[in-house]
């Protein structure tokens, strides 16, 4: 057992934060924001390019034949840059939709549970849908996730990869938030000294990494395994470190936190839909019940003799 | 990201599970929580059939006489005794996870040769003498002092919280050498036999009821100067490499066992009808799930150390407050699951709740904790 990156995988990580860096910064950011152009098909199309959409295509479909693992790296930088759009569904389809792979189609899904599907608008195809289902405008809480009243069905087959990529996104979010919130707590100074040397600040900032570091193992071990209680467990830790950690950073930058002009809403609103996509809480610690539920009957049916494989699966 | 294990580490859990499935029926009754004495030879008779099938100090370097075996095998280990509900290291603890390795890494070769076989074949129990009634948290404020006299010495004042103290052989005693010198400079690392004249035993009862640990007073106690582990004055590098041991590892066994409970919690609360109010089910999912992610935690953190040579680094700070705020609300969905019952002492699970509570407070308190992750992981300035 070796549960550290490769090498491999950290350039893959590397990499991808390089381009997006250069690709998605801040300012550009900023502008979509400005403009509510949460799409932006350019910027789509060298996603594709860079292999964004057809990580986890085989090569003889022309794609770069990769594994969970190394997408939930990718997805994690996503998260970190704020990337907007349907990044997940579009991913999924790769294969299944026609240019998803490449990022020329804008592929979105029911992963909102029905009554609210995102960036319907600025999509070319709906996951597992036939035509584009008519929609309803409705005022979005994020301002980079476009929402439309319409609905549809969730093809179940996208849901388990579909909850760790979007719990990717969010630990991406929550690794950010720790870093806006240590920096701001570094630079900013009151009563003479950096706040950040006031203990009340770097207990917020400690429980915010506490909570992203618990996800990223989780994360990146349901990654490994593709078992559907990790993954969940996953989703629910991810969605919390997310939300939470944005909290907490809003809470670090004070009267500036409450601003648009500070990221922190942004990272806080994104935090909110996802946790509403694919998998919410409810869902996730429902079917870690049941998983729980059925082991320990396993567990007291073998009894004198426990059935170590079936546990080794889950406990590694 | 690989989880899987290679084939010499399965081997190695086969051999170990035929092992445990054969000696721990074989193992005399449990004796009661206050019988101390009785416990001591129940954790070392535990000690010693470890140490004759070759299980001792799997973890330790060969040269301190352990098995140096890898982190991951050290993983498996834990994993596999607490699965078969074998005995906790118990009042070996220390001398096992602390003392013991500290020794290895600081001790010259005289003191590994003394102090680390009797350990290992469980002969000998060690405990651990820091914290003091004015210096807990603040460590370095301690305030025992020790006075040179010849070759000795002379040790003056009193400790606190000394967990088996009642039944040690050895102390690692931290003691005060140089007054005049920086807080953190003027302490030494000492092994004090727990028999020498002027040591006094006070056992303390903790709110569980049982006595744990002990005050320990220390009047005019002559400790020859060939059992000071590291140089003189520098006893507080040495102990940061003790905590770092303590952090690192302490917990892992338990996260196993936690996840056994949850199983067992979630056959009672169907047995009594409580898994259908789907605020408890829903809780105890959540709680299956955290210690999941626990345990790929310390896989992580088990997979680190061994890119870094063995040494836990400071990841044991994460898993710690994650892993003790994680038992509380364990115990206290327990006590959901049991309702009224849950108040009975009789019942297993309300020993447990009482003893999850001192998770966040011994080792280093959560605050503290989270002083350590803000300064050292997130390089936030330096409270005072
Ligand atoms: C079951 C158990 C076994 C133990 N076994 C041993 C043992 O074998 N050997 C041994 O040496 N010790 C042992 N201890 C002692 C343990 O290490 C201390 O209790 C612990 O370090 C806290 O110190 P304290 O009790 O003096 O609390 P204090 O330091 O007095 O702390 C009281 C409160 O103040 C908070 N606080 C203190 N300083 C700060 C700060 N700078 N910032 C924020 N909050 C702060 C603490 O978090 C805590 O909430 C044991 C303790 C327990 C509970």
């Amino acid at each position: 057992m070796d549960f550290r990156l490769t090498e491999d995988q950290r350039d893959l990580r590397a990499g991808v934060r390089e381009l997006l860096a250069g690709r998605y910064g801040r300012e550009a950011l900023r502008e979509s924001v400005a403009s509510g152009a949460a799409v932006d098909r350019r910027l789509w199309r060298e996603l594709g390019e860079a292999g964004f959409f057809s990580l986890r295509l085989p090569e003889s479909e022309g794609g770069v034949g990769l594994g969970l693992p190394e997408a939930v790296l990718v997805f994690e930088e996503a998260g970190r840059a704020l990337l907007p759009g349907p990044l997940v569904a579009t991913h999924l389809a790769a294969g299944v939709v026609p240019g998803a792979a490449t990022g020329s189609a804008v592929v979105t899904a029911f992963d909102l549970g029905g009554p609210l599907v995102a960036h319907l608008g600025e999509a070319d195809a709906v996951l597992g849908a036939e035509g584009m289902p008519p929609g309803e405008p409705v005022r979005s809480v994020d301002p980079l996730t476009p929402l439309w009243r319409s609905s549809g069905v969730l093809p179940p087959e996208h849901r388990e990869a579909g909850a760790l990529l979007t719990a990717a996104l969010q630990l991406g979010s929550a690794l950010r938030t720790v870093e806006l919130a240590v920096r701001y707590a570094g630079e900013r100074e009151q009563f003479g000294q950096p706040i950040g040397g006031f203990q009340a600040v770097k207990h917020l900032c400690a429980r915010m990494l506490v909570r992203a570091e618990v996800a990223r193992t989780a994360v990146y071990a349901a990654a490994v395994t593709g078992d559907a209680a990790e993954i969940a467990a996953a989703k629910l830790l991810a969605d919390e470190a997310a939300v939470r950690g944005a909290r907490d950073c809003l809470q670090v930058h004070g009267g500036m936190g409450f601003t648009w002009e500070a990221d922190v809403h942004l990272h806080l609103k994104r935090a909110w839909v996802r946790a509403e996509q694919w998998h919410t809480a409810r869902e996730a610690e429902e079917l870690l019940a049941a998983r729980l539920g059925t082991e320990a009957e396993a567990e007291a049916g073998a009894d004198a003799e426990p059935d170590a494989e079936s546990e080794v699966a889950v406990m590694g | 990201m690989d989880l899987s294990h290679t084939e010499e580490e399965q081997d190695f859990r086969a051999r170990l599970r035929a092992w445990l499935a054969k000696v721990l029926p074989e193992l005399p009754a449990k004796p009661s929580p206050d019988d101390w004495p009785g416990r001591r030879a129940y954790d070392l008779g535990w000690q010693r059939r470890l140490y004759d099938a070759g299980y001792a100090g799997l973890h330790w370097p060969l040269d301190a006489g352990g098995r140096g075996a890898t982190p991951t095998q050290h993983l498996i280990f834990l994993e596999e005794t607490e699965r078969a509900g074998a005995p906790y290291v118990g009042a070996n603890f220390v001398g096992l996870l602390h003392a013991g390795p500290t020794i290895a890494a600081e001790g010259t070769a005289g003191q590994r040769a003394r102090w680390l076989p009797p350990v290992l074949r469980g002969e000998e129990v060690w405990c651990q003498g820091f914290s003091e009634p004015g210096a807990g948290s603040d460590l370095a404020a301690l305030r025992t002092r020790a006075v040179r006299d010849g070759d000795a010495y002379v040790v003056t004042g009193s400790k606190i919280w000394t967990s088996h103290a009642e039944v040690a052989d050895w102390c690692e005693l931290l003691v005060r050498t140089d007054p005049a010198a920086p807080k953190h400079k003027g302490i030494s690392w000492l092994a004090m036999p727990m028999d020498a004249p002027g040591v006094t035993v006070r056992p303390l009862r903790t709110l569980a009821g049982s006595a744990e640990f002990a005050e320990v007073f220390l009047d005019e106690v002559r400790v020859p100067v060939a059992n000071r582990v590291g140089a003189e004055n520098d006893g507080w590098r040495v102990t940061m490499v003790t905590l770092s041991f303590e952090r690192g590892t302490a917990f892992v066994g338990e996260v196993v066992a936690c996840r056994r409970t949850l199983g067992a919690l979630a056959r009672a609360a169907r047995a009594n009808g409580r898994w259908d109010d789907p605020v408890l089910r829903r809780r105890l999912g959540r709680l299956y799930g955290e210690f999941g992610a626990l345990w790929r935690l310390t896989q992580w953190n088990v997979s680190e150390a061994q890119g870094s040579g063995g040494v836990p680094g400071i990841g044991g700070s994460v898993f710690k407050l994650a892993y003790s705020h994680a038992r509380q609300e364990l115990y206290d969905a327990a006590a959901e699951v049991l309702g009224a019952g849950a108040l009975s002492l009789e019942e297993e699970w309300t020993a447990e709740r009482l003893s999850s509570l001192s998770y966040t407070i011994a080792a280093g308190t959560s605050q503290i904790q989270r002083n350590i992750v803000a300064e050292r992981i997130l390089g936030l300035p330096k409270g005072r």
